[in-house]
């Protein structure tokens, strides 16, 4: 057994087989996992918002979708992954509190699963597997092996994706 | 440059620490008030932390929270929230009303959301006191999970501004010292609300 690596928030890290990643309590946050079938290399990121554009405090590369995505590529590129080899899946984006207001803020987790969804598609990475959405935070668990991403809930079940 | 928590020095600080003090001070009082008995209270800890910091005070990404939240409202804009850890949102329960609780129902939710209304207004007519601003807080939304996920929420808002938080702890307990009800506010303003902030304390 691998080690188990823990992704904070606005966090991204890159590791191998026999490791995983793990990222506690997603809420409105979104987990962007990548997979090398080939190298068993894994990458996860724990985003923040959506674009570093338009923001003024935007040094932290790893809290914007767009920025975290592209780092963690090269960081992947690094250890032997061929980007083409890549798929991914992403979880989180939950909208935690609701509000009968439509406020932008309120819905940054719908906002965040988009952006991701578009980038993703922007970098010719297939996304196989999606679990965004509701109103439940999710812990989340990625596995080197096989690729497999468990997901954790309160109330809402385990499941592997 | 004050609009950013980084920037500011120990005088701010300590203003900001004592309005957390003055408004957890008023939310025990209220708080008193609703259940007719004797609160004390610890002298609060005030903070300011690193979002990524501040589950581990609350035992932990995944532990069990319950988070009320508001918008404010006025002449300040930005969130708030009161958090407590499932434990101490129990015991406040077992206190409020005649009847053992061991899990949250849907009457559950709307007493805590009442008592997080009532504290954190206290809280927020203190602070609109001490500053001579208009402030408000909207209607309050509730959510019990992973304490990680509750403050992704104005992680997110702040995120945009900052990556600390003002975050105020509290412990309350009953005459006999009998239930311990710990709990935490979190201000936090948008970045133009801390411009707003500061200049109405003097700063």
């Amino acid at each position: 057994m691998g080690e188990i690596i823990k992704v904070g928030m606005a966090d991204l890290q890159v590791t191998k087989y026999p490791n995983s990643l793990t990222t506690l309590g997603l809420g409105s946050c979104v987990g962007i996992c990548l997979y090398d079938k080939k190298t068993k290399v894994i990458g996860m990121a724990h985003v923040m918002l959506p674009s570093s554009k338009q923001i003024r405090n935007n040094k932290n590369k790893n809290k914007f979708a767009d920025t975290a995505l592209i780092l963690m590529i090269e960081e992947m590129k690094k250890k032997g992954t061929v980007p083409r080899n890549l798929v991914a899946k992403i979880a989180g984006g939950a909208k935690m509190f609701n509000f009968n207001s439509n406020s932008e803020s309120m819905n940054v987790g719908q906002r965040n699963s988009e952006a991701v969804r578009e980038l993703l598609k922007l970098l010719k990475i297939k996304l196989i597997a999606d679990d965004c959405g509701g109103n439940f935070g999710r812990t989340i668990i990625f596995d080197s092996e096989n690729g497999g991403l468990q997901i954790k809930t309160i109330g809402h079940g385990i499941e592997t994706i | 440059m004050a609009n950013s928590i980084e920037f500011l020095n120990d005088i701010i600080l300590d203003v900001l620490k004592e309005i957390g003090n003055i408004g957890a001070g008023n939310a025990a009082t209220s708080l008193a008030k609703m259940l007719n008995k004797k609160i004390d209270m610890d002298v609060p800890q005030v903070r300011i932390l690193e979002f990524k910091d501040v589950p581990s005070l609350i035992g932990g990404e995944e532990n069990l929270v319950v988070g009320i939240y508001f918008n404010l409202e006025g002449d300040l804009t930005g969130s708030f929230m009161f958090l407590l850890d499932k434990e101490s949102a129990l015991a406040l329960l077992n206190m409020m009303m005649p009847m053992e609780f061991t899990e949250f129902d849907e009457m559950c939710n709307s007493a805590l959301k009442e008592i997080g209304n009532i504290l954190s207004g206290a809280y927020i007519s203190s602070l609109a006191a001490l500053t001579n601003l208009k402030i408000s807080i909207s209607v309050p939304s509730i959510s019990y999970d992973m304490a990680g996920a509750i403050l992704s929420v104005p992680a997110i808002q702040f995120g945009m501004v900052s990556d600390n938080v003002l975050i105020v702890e509290n412990e309350f307990f009953d005459d006999d010292k009998f239930d311990l009800i710990k709990g935490y506010f979190l201000l936090v303003p948008e970045l133009d609300s801390y411009d707003t902030l500061l200049k109405s304390l003097g700063v």
